[in-house]
């Protein structure tokens, strides 16, 4: 795709390697951010892009990695683009590469249109506001952290938790209450194992929504600056099938950390500046480019749902990799080792959770009008619930007052019956349901959260047995 | 013009060959896109730019032009209700030329060219004017906008004509030949001229029971809002854009979520001001500079904003700034810090990230304007800070607390259980206590400040006897200790809890701040009267006006709220009585 020149000019040019990155000497007529092919020794040809240039060096870096490169017989031809993804309705159902090359043996992607990955920014005055409440089935998300559509919403997960099934379980079950679906999953797995990637594949092929994903699999051994185009790449596609071809699209990105780490590879190739734990100090900005490709526009029916999982190291909420995204995305899903430990299925723990786009997605007409209320009652007493229990450690449940062991009561069955709730998929009336249930538990004037009326309204119908 | 050309690119930063004679912070134009930038540092003939627009597909050798200009920006009556970038261009503007996604080199003037305001002189042929005086107005909204002399011009007054014209028309010439239009540009790295800074005296007022109350701010004061994710920054700063009792509000989206903006945009139109009852959104000004928006660009935007606050001041006129975050302008500084190869100071930032911070919050202040006529604006500015993993030890956070008046300490355990906002009470202060104590005293109730003080003794309290009933039961406390417990429990959840989403709450009136507490401490009082007439403590907490302060917030009849102090005294007399018969 050589675009104003015939002539493709070869450089042989490359005086130093450097983990991922290759510096090219004297390069002519080459643009910030192009692409690159790199041709080996023995042949094989590799893609790379330009992250610096000055008069006399352009420094690649090579997505597949430098093993096997040299200085003399390489050569290096630039494409005059920056990096693009062939796109078309066709994708949905393919495997494909971190690059998006297809991974399942199937025929090359026959174009509609070639992206540039890297997206652009959304003008704000365009974005269109999230309103429409996600039901994912699972309580501690629909009560608690509504998740809706437009939204940017990542797991926080630790090792050995399961995020993977949560997020699978999320992609299989939500949906838009009262309306029949356009929907489509982008996945892009960025350094996962085999064994990750065939679980959601089966997962989805039980569910037979298989001809509705597109896969974006860059697994663990495969190469790791890959992973840095992975993300961008899958986002394009649900740019394309969301604001081009009107689907709904849920966009899951596993595992960040993983990107992070990539991110940070090239950064110390390059000698840069570490901050925090030597991750760049751009990566802020970098991680806004991924995550901030979530939401709807204005006139597009089409929409993008982004839930991308990751890997907390050390169980570590304030490592840059959750803190960084913590401040991008609207809101986080925490799992909690503790209540993964107390057989707590999914073990999300509520308290640091957080959907900063609830209030857009609940009340009346969308879900139901005591729906706030209940949540932020279920909060304030699971929270002061989890106070007691520290407490009791100290001086014994016999110091406590009879309320108060009520308390501890409600903190007990809020994990046990409202948190925990296995595979089975719970409409947002059941799980408001089971609120109610839980707060039979406590006195009337307790319930300090919620609306006289509505504890009239609702109690009254659990007490009568409704 | 200088024109050089490109030696080399990095990321937003690129350097450019043969600038002699350009001056640091010129704006300059990069590449056959004509992508504008800045020039941030001189080496020989070579100039270090910052772009403000993404770099992808320069090259080498491309030009770069120098345009001879600082950075500006346009100010003139249109600029209320607008919404820009981080270099003033108007959103919807760029929406219009290229659509939903931002592409890059359009430039879009920062005020509208072809609107006509109705320009009304105040002054006549003859007059003489100096810098700042007002040579008439132009209705913008319900602000009456003054057309004023810009800096640096002064002179006799030849023709001023009343009439329809848009921003670039003359309105005034003077005898010299000076022409004036009404658009005025200004450097946004200079601050505006004023006559002299007056000390802060008038609060502030958001309708924020824990910052009106508690930890108030003055008009031409400065605060910052600190929080981990998650903690309520945003819903904080956009709840203060909301009610903040100044004619107009600055609010710069920097680094931060494009939904967010979103939310502001559709928000606004729709709720109206409670103190004029005009919809918000007609006197706010809003700069989104989203964080996957280009890095130097939300470095600008900052000072793109505080300049506009500055315009308005000069009119004499309250502005309050909110900057959400001001930890993104900081971490842009230091990308661009770290691609200038710069000797980082801590944690990577820049040595003089403490004098950028100190600069930008310095320009904040009740000032007497610029100009022959009497006229005091202020300026405040309110910056949320974001530090990483919620530790207040991080740079940005340390540098900016050496400067901010006032310090709202948002709390993550108070987030997780949904207090609201979660304003820390003991971390948090105001250095502005004393300034406005007699403002308070003669607009609100002579003991406001004793409430205050005794609300934060017991909430002080609170936290000693905690420690001690974690080590030893709540049981073992003196029924006197068991009291505070309980009152700083309503003073926390009935007082300093307050929804910004509830309709009865969102926004509570002062007077009704002041009764509240003080219904609560007259409580306090009353058992504490009726435990010296040995009523038992129990009896005491379960009066039925206890459900009824639990419910104040939502009483919107201040008079109904008044009476409750009367209940509450009542009710607990009565009890003696009962406990008396009983006794019998």
């Amino acid at each position: 795709m050589q675009h104003g020149s015939l002539i493709t000019v070869e450089y042989q040019t490359v005086n130093y390697v450097s983990g991922p990155l290759i510096f090219v000497e004297r390069p002519k007529e080459i643009s910030f951010g192009e692409t690159a092919q790199i041709i080996l020794p023995d042949g094989e040809a590799r893609t790379g892009q330009i992250l610096d240039i000055s008069e006399d060096v352009a420094v690649v870096q090579v997505f597949e990695g430098t093993r096997g490169i040299d200085s003399h017989v390489t050569t290096v031809r630039f494409t005059g683009q920056s990096p693009l993804l062939d796109v078309s309705y066709d994708m949905l159902g393919r495997v494909l590469d971190g690059v998006g090359r297809p991974r399942d043996g199937g025929p090359a992607i026959i174009p509609e249109a070639r992206l540039d990955i890297a997206g652009m920014p959304i003008n704000p005055y365009s974005r269109d506001k999230p309103a429409e409440f996600i039901q994912t089935g699972i309580s501690a998300i629909d009560a608690l952290n509504t998740l809706v559509r437009g939204q940017k919403l990542p797991i926080f997960s630790g090792a050995g938790l399961p995020a993977n099934q949560l997020a699978a379980q999320i992609a299989k079950q939500a949906k838009v209450l009262g309306e029949g679906e356009n929907f489509a999953v982008v996945f892009a797995a960025m350094g996962i194992t085999y064994k990750e990637a065939s679980f959601f594949m089966k997962e989805f092929e039980e569910s037979g929504a298989l001809e509705r994903v597109v896969f974006f699999l860059n697994l663990a051994d495969d190469p790791t600056i890959e992973r840095i185009a992975t993300p961008r790449c899958a986002l394009t596609a649900a740019e394309f099938l969301a604001y081009t071809h009107n689907l709904h699209v849920l966009v899951i990105l596993t595992d960040m950390t993983n990107y992070c780490d990539a991110l940070r590879e090239i950064s110390t190739a390059r000698e840069e500046i570490p901050g925090r734990r030597g991750y760049p100090g751009y990566m802020y900005t970098d991680l806004a480019t991924i995550y901030e490709r979530a939401g709807r526009i204005k006139g597009c029916t089409g929409s993008i749902t982004q839930i991308p999982i990751l890997t907390m190291p050390d169980d570590d909420i304030t490592h840059p990799v959750p803190d960084l995204t913590g401040y991008i995305t609207e809101g986080q899903i925490v799992l909690s080792r503790d209540l993964f430990r107390k057989g707590i299925n999914p073990p999300i723990d509520a308290l640091p959770c957080l959907s900063r786009l609830m209030n857009l997605g609940i009340g009346p007409g969308k879900t139901r009008e005591d729906h706030r209320n209940v949540a932020d009652q279920l909060y304030a007493s699971y929270a002061y619930g989890r106070d007691l229990r520290r407490l009791v450690a100290i001086v014994g449940e016999e110091a406590l007052s009879e309320l108060d062991r009520n308390y501890l009561k409600f903190a007990d069955h809020f994990e046990k019956r409202f948190i925990s709730q296995g595979n089975v998929e719970r409409s947002i009336e059941t799980t408001l349901q089971v609120a109610w249930e839980l707060f039979s538990l406590l006195p009337d004037e307790e319930l300090k959260r919620i609306k006289q009326e509505y504890i009239d309204r609702y109690r009254t119908l659990i007490i009568s047995g409704g | 013009m200088i024109t050089g050309t490109i030696a080399r690119i990095s990321g937003p930063v690129i350097t450019a060959r043969n600038m002699t004679g350009s001056r640091m912070y010129d704006v300059v134009s990069v590449g056959r896109a004509a992508l504008p930038g800045e020039i941030i540092r001189l080496e020989g003939d070579e100039a270090v730019i910052q772009v403000y627009e993404d770099t992808t597909g320069l090259m080498i050798h491309e030009p770069v032009e120098n345009t001879g200009v600082p950075l500006s920006v346009e100010l003139g009556p249109g600029l209320l209700a607008s919404i820009y970038d981080g270099v003033q261009r108007p959103l919807p503007a760029l929406y219009a030329k290229s659509g939903n996604y931002i592409s890059r080199g359009i430039m879009v003037p920062g005020l509208d060219r072809e609107r006509r305001w109705a320009f009304t002189p105040v002054k006549k042929p003859g007059d003489r004017v100096q810098t700042g005086d007002v040579l008439g107005t132009v209705q913008e909204f319900h602000l009456v906008h003054s057309i004023m002399v810009p800096p640096g011009v002064s002179g006799e007054i030849k023709t001023i004509t009343s009439g329809e014209f848009t921003v670039t028309d003359v309105v005034c010439t003077l005898a010299d030949g000076t022409e004036i239009p009404m658009l005025q540009r200004w450097p946004v790295r200079k601050g505006r001229p004023f006559v002299k800074r007056l000390d802060p005296e008038v609060p502030l007022l958001t309708g924020q029971r824990v910052f009106d109350t508690m930890f108030p701010l003055v008009k031409g004061g400065t605060a910052m809002i600190p929080g981990g994710f998650g903690t309520g920054k945003t819903v904080s700063e956009q709840t203060l854009a909301k009610w903040a009792d100044t004619q107009v509000v600055v609010y710069i989206g920097c680094g931060e979520r494009g939904n967010e903006m979103t939310d502001v945009l559709t928000e606004f139109p729709e709720l109206t001001d409670p103190r004029t009852g005009y919809p918000l959104i007609e006197r706010t000004i809003m700069i989104a500079n989203t964080s996957n928006m280009p890095v130097a660009a939300r470095e600008a935007s900052i000072y793109t904003g505080i300049t506009i606050a500055e315009y308005y001041r000069d009119m004499g006129i309250d502005v309050a700034l909110l900057a959400d975050s001001t930890s993104r302008w900081g971490e842009a500084l230091r990308e661009v810090s770290g691609r200038l190869e710069e000797m980082p100071g801590e944690e990577g930032y820049p040595a003089y990230l403490a004098t950028r911070l100190a600069a930008f919050y310095e320009r904040a202040g009740r000032v007497i304007c610029a100009g022959s006529e009497e006229k005091t604006g202020s300026v405040t500015i309110i910056g949320a800070v974001s530090p990483p993993g919620g530790d207040f030890s991080e740079p940005i956070t340390q540098n900016t607390l050496r400067i901010a008046g006032t310090f709202w300490a948002l709390d993550a355990n108070l987030a997780y259980r949904r207090h609201y906002p979660s304003v820390n009470w003991i971390r948090s202060y105001s250095l502005y206590l004393e300034d406005v104590e007699d403002w308070f005293s003669e607009k609100v109730a002579r003991d406001w400040y004793q409430f205050r003080g005794r609300a934060m003794y017991i909430l002080q309290k609170e936290i000693e006897l905690q420690e001690i009933v974690q080590l030893v039961g709540p049981d073992a406390l003196p029924d006197k200790e068991k009291v505070i417990l309980e009152i700083a429990k309503i003073i926390r959840e009935d007082f300093l809890q307050q929804s910004a989403y509830s309709d009865d709450d969102s926004f509570c009136p002062l007077e009704k701040q002041y009764w509240m507490l003080k219904i609560i401490i007259w409580y306090y009082d009353a058992i504490r009267a009726a435990m010296r007439r040995n009523v038992p403590l129990r009896q005491l907490l379960s009066i039925p006006a206890r459900s009824e302060i639990a419910r104040m917030k939502e009483q919107r009849d201040l008079e109904r709220l008044k009476k409750l102090s009367d209940t509450v005294w009542e009710q607990t007399e009565n009890l003696e009585v009962q406990t008396c018969s009983t006794a019998a």
